[in-house]
């Protein structure tokens, strides 16, 4: 049970794959204008990780190793066209939204990751849970960018007016940057900083150090 | 799966390699396509009525709360001879699809290259109209447009006044025009200036101009519309599609038959 919850967990806050790893940056900087996209983003997205770590994990003891990577873009490949076929037939307005970033999540480098890291070396349960896991890591960061977004950027969430716009007679003047693709970039970056602050275990070493030379040494 | 631990099991195998990649391709298309086909009807319903919206947003008369085959109920589908401008009986409109029919050599024309200044290259002999009634009267016309901006096809809808001669609003459903800037085509401040426009000049050619910068106030104002910074292009897709779909080529026949109609009753 321990692990299980391990799995599911740890890639919501300690191994986050947007804000640890820094993956799936294009998704997360599109379609987090408002809420209810990315929202439909974030269940599409971890059941595509979910399900094909689960598929890819099951016959991962006979993927001989020269097509891997190809098998596995396949199996992803084919969850996502069914996905994005789902979302055009229940949730048709929403979708035009999303419009080719469903298509995109083919090549987010979070599932072929999880699929090449884990389902290709545990059993498919595991695998499942860790696509929910990873998923749900995604959706907390996408869920919380577009909150903000949307909230300082269009004065309503899902949709529905919470700050008074001013060119509605209201007070809040609407940000437009926050509408822009850079302000994601931004809140991301905002994020990325609070998370390793409060967790400092998440700071990468740096690549280079300076350090002064004494007189010694140079000679 | 019973054979993959046993010893001998070459998973690197040319065999091996054949029998997955052909497996996974099979299942893996078995998938998709039953998708495809399942949630087929669902998926065209969805377009059905996304259109149906469209031409109630264009119409101005769409209200959210109430079921939009509901509110199309005071519109009336009528089929159109583009060459004629006389309407079309013996074709049911609901049945014909447009699409299909620029396609379709039997059922379409080639437009020629001095006219085609959409840049659409095929059109339907015959258009749908959607006509607006209130208590017997018609009070808008509503048509199908479509014409290159710069990256894409755009599609939409142009509602006429009942005189067949002033623009009651404009609209587009389909498009992939750059993000940001040549997008604003689709949102409302730059929509709402359509309405009141006049489509001909006093010799009755089209006369429809998205200008660059903003409209100057001058004779010509009548048919202007603000261009879009950044988005010259689009915009000249606009100006080129409208002025083609209202003129001889396009709907011009049609409208002047509704312009005479009004003015007889007028």
């Amino acid at each position: 049970m321990a692990e299980t919850k391990k799995i599911i967990l740890d890639p919501v806050v300690d191994n986050n794959p947007v804000m640890l790893q820094v993956l799936g940056i294009c998704s997360a900087l599109a379609v987090t204008t408002s809420l209810l996209p990315a929202l439909l983003m974030c269940i599409a997205m971890t059941s595509v990780a979910a399900l094909s770590g689960a598929a890819i994990s099951t016959i991962r003891n006979r993927i001989p190793n020269n097509i891997r990577i190809i098998v596995q873009i396949t199996i992803i490949a084919s969850f996502v066209i069914v996905v994005d076929q789902l979302l055009k037939a229940y949730a048709f307005e929403t979708s035009k939204q999303l419009s080719v970033f469903v298509g995109l999540i083919i090549t987010n480098c979070i599932i072929l990751g999880r699929a090449e890291a884990f389902a290709s070396s545990n059993g498919p349960g595991l695998s499942f849970l860790d696509g929910i896991g990873n998923g749900l890591g995604y959706s907390a960061v996408l869920l919380v960018v577009a909150t903000l977004r949307e909230l300082f950027g269009a004065g309503s969430l899902f949709g529905a007016e919470i700050l008074k716009l001013t060119s509605n007679g209201g007070w809040y003047e609407a940000n437009g940057l926050m509408l822009l693709p850079p302000s994601a970039f931004f809140i991301i970056g905002l994020l990325i900083w609070a998370v390793r602050t409060a967790r400092p275990k998440q700071v990468e070493k740096p690549e280079y150090q300076i350090h002064e030379v004494h007189r010694t040494e140079v000679l | 799966m019973p054979d993959d631990k046993k010893p001998g099991f070459n998973r690197d195998s040319i065999g091996n390699t054949l029998v997955v990649a052909i497996g996974v391709s099979l299942v893996c298309s078995v998938l998709v396509s039953a998708a495809a086909i399942v949630l087929r009807p669902l998926q065209e319903a969805n377009q059905a009525e996304f259109r149906q919206r469209i031409v109630l947003e264009v119409a101005g008369l769409y209200d959210p709360d109430v079921p939009v085959v509901e509110q199309f109920g005071n519109i009336e589908t009528r089929l159109v001879d583009l060459e004629s401008g006389s309407y079309v009986e013996d074709v049911d409109p609901q049945t014909f699809d447009a699409e299909a029919a620029a396609n379709d050599p039997g059922l379409s024309v080639n437009i020629p290259k001095e006219e085609d200044i959409a840049k659409i290259g095929r059109r339907a002999v015959y258009a749908p109209v959607y006509v607006v009634m209130d208590g017997g009267e018609p009070q808008q016309y509503i048509l199908p447009v479509r014409g290159k901006g710069l990256w894409s096809t755009l599609y939409g809808y142009l509602s006429v006044e009942p005189d067949g001669k002033t623009v009651a609003g404009l609209r587009f459903y389909e498009h992939a025009e750059t993000p940001g800037l040549g997008d604003q085509i689709e949102k409302e401040p730059w929509l709402s200036q359509w309405p009141g426009k006049k489509l001909y000049d006093e010799q009755g050619d089209p006369q429809i101009e998205v200008v660059r910068g903003s409209v100057q106030s001058g004779p010509g104002e009548i048919h202007q519309v603000d261009g879009l910074s950044g988005a010259t292009l689009t915009a000249n897709g606009v100006t080129y599609l409208v002025r083609y779909w209202t003129g001889s080529h396009g709907f011009g026949p049609y409208l002047a038959k509704i312009s005479n109609e009004a003015n007889d009753n007028g």
